[in-house]
């Protein structure tokens, strides 16, 4: 085993290992998991020259602070993050995103915080050193399954990677990452069992997000959505985005660690082009839901693979 | 086979084979799943990431980068239903219990009229059908437990249940598989660890379609399981 290592010094709120997520075990009750914002995941795998599924650190709010103790790292941070690099000479420079970073053995990350955003990605070229699962190396904290025994990154951990970093030319990609209060979503077959005034509402009001949202779900607020037929049903397969109105009538929007199974009926599911909009948006902000069909959202993922391909396609060597 | 196949956001679909809850319709959904999982695992069939069972309901996610809802749903609609079988042979399971661990015995035997003795000799003549396994990893929801048995929910949950704890509400009986909140009658303990986080190639103790029998130890069994 390699032993090119980082050690943590701070493990921020939130920090685990994830990468596409695991697949085929929902049947266990074991949800995919997975990059929160894949988007950002798939560019940070990008610009170290990865694969671009690739395992990576996954950190929220506030960040880890990590110690190069072994080995010349490559790394890139992405996301909406302010992060400082401490070299050897002691001195503190900023950070940028979506670009490349020489580290030197006895240099440290400092990963502050993630600004207009909730979660962030390290990838360190050629991986991290974790064990695989069920094909993935994504944690599910609830369930402790994943690498690190299924937990969160702690204090004095080693952060193992595969290789050591030939110091080479830095790339950069430009992207302007856009807030967006409209969400697109497709009716969910309970819509019914809600009332025409809540149907209305549910598409014409703002909702705030509470700071009840985690990576299982993110809890909204607003007027409460009626229901008219029966606030239970039996309980059935849960699919990632799908908007659930418990008895209280707030919608419940339910992210990668979510149940598997569930028995509240969903109003509408979250189109799979707008995700990571949605996962970018902080708790105490505020969303609106738009309806559309289901060739539009097709359509619509078809235009988010292509703008993916092209911010890859535009990464460039620092001059 | 099933009543009908709805869309569930762009990437999955739900089949569902009606409102009544019982084995022969489980087992349809089951006979489903085992044969979706043999074509997606051939490669028969392209993209499908999870398939879900649930009491009359199966849930079929896929990746839209490999296929799409029109795809899945002629898939679906190409299966021939009466030629389906339960591809995996059902396991039956006998999992001890020690009733010593109970939370609720006495509650369940004011409210049910019968003895703490009699509650647990109707528990244990109970063959128990696996209906489904979630909501938490490796945790089975079973049934049928005897109408005589039959309670709702606690009005207020508990914050914490033991792991292992086995409960009952209405007809189903469940069995935590972590330390966690929940609302169920607790009738006693399993030792058996019903989920290995280390074992990717079973992961899960019980499938959906197996049975469950329970067999009574005692605290010094249970503490040298």
């Amino acid at each position: 085993m390699s032993n090119f290592f980082f050690k943590v010094l701070r493990p921020g709120v939130n920090t685990t290992y994830q990468d596409n997520g695991r697949f085929g075990l929902q049947h266990f009750g074991i949800s995919a998991a997975g990059c929160m914002d894949k988007e950002s995941f798939f560019l940070a795998n990008a610009l170290v020259r990865n694969k671009i599924e690739e395992g990576v650190l996954e950190f929220a709010y506030q960040g880890p602070l990590l110690e190069l103790i072994k080995g010349n790292a490559k790394i890139a941070i992405t996301g909406n993050v302010t992060f400082n690099i401490i070299n050897l000479k002691g001195e503190t420079v900023n950070g940028e995103c979506n670009r490349t970073y020489n580290l030197l053995v006895g240099e440290k990350i400092d990963i502050l915080a993630t600004k207009e955003s909730v979660y962030g990605y390290l990838a360190v070229a050629g991986g991290f050193v974790v064990k695989n699962f069920f094909n993935s190396v994504s944690t599910l904290v609830k369930g402790k399954i994943g690498p690190n025994e299924g937990k969160k990154i702690s204090i004095d951990d080693e952060i193992i990677f595969n290789k050591e970093n030939i110091i080479s030319k830095n790339l950069f990609v430009n992207i302007f990452p856009k807030t967006v209060n409209n969400i697109r979503v497709i009716k969910g077959p309970q819509y019914d069992y809600f009332s025409k005034l809540s149907q209305e509402e549910f598409f014409s009001v703002n909702y705030k997000i509470t700071t009840l949202t985690d990576r299982m779900g993110m809890r909204l607020e607003g007027p409460a959505i009626e229901n008219v037929i029966s606030t239970n049903i039996r309980s059935e397969g849960i699919a990632k985005g799908a908007i659930q109105v418990p008895a209280d009538g707030q919608p419940i929007i339910l992210l990668n660690d979510h149940p598997t199974i569930g028995g509240y009926p969903k109003i509408a599911y979250i189109i799979s082009a707008d995700y990571d909009l949605l996962i970018r948006k902080k708790p105490g902000t505020t969303l609106s839901f738009k309806c559309i069909e289901l060739s539009e959202a097709e359509k619509a993922y078809k235009e988010k693979q292509v703008k993916i391909s092209q911010i890859i396609n535009n990464i460039r060597e620092i001059n | 086979m099933f009543k009908k196949l709805n869309n569930i956001g762009d990437s999955a679909v739900i089949c569902d084979f009606g409102e009544e809850v019982n084995h022969a319709v489980n087992s349809n959904v089951i006979k489903l799943f085992y044969f979706i999982e043999k074509q997606s695992k051939s490669k028969s069939v392209i993209g499908i990431t999870n398939c879900t069972p649930s009491y009359n309901k199966l849930l079929i996610n896929f990746d839209l980068q490999k296929t799409n809802s029109k795809k899945i749903v002629k898939f679906i609609n190409s299966i021939d239903f009466n030629g389906l079988s339960l591809e995996r042979k059902k396991k039956e399971w006998v999992l001890p219990i020690c009733y010593d661990f109970e939370i609720d015995l006495n509650n369940m035997s004011k409210k049910l009229q019968l003895d703490k003795e009699e509650i647990i000799s109707i528990h244990l003549k109970s063959i128990f059908y696996v209906y489904m396994i979630g909501f938490v990893p490796g945790h089975p929801f079973m049934g049928d437990l005897d109408p005589k048995l039959f309670l709702n929910r606690l009005k207020t949950p508990r914050i914490r249940v033991p792991a292992g704890s086995v409960g009952v509400v209405e007809k189903f009986c469940n069995i935590y598989p972590y330390e966690s909140p929940g609302g169920w009658n607790i009738i006693g303990r399993t030792p058996t660890k019903l989920f290995n986080n280390k074992d990717s190639s079973r992961p899960c103790l019980l499938s959906p379609g197996d049975t469950v029998k329970f067999k009574k130890i005692s605290k010094k069994e249970f503490n040298n399981y």
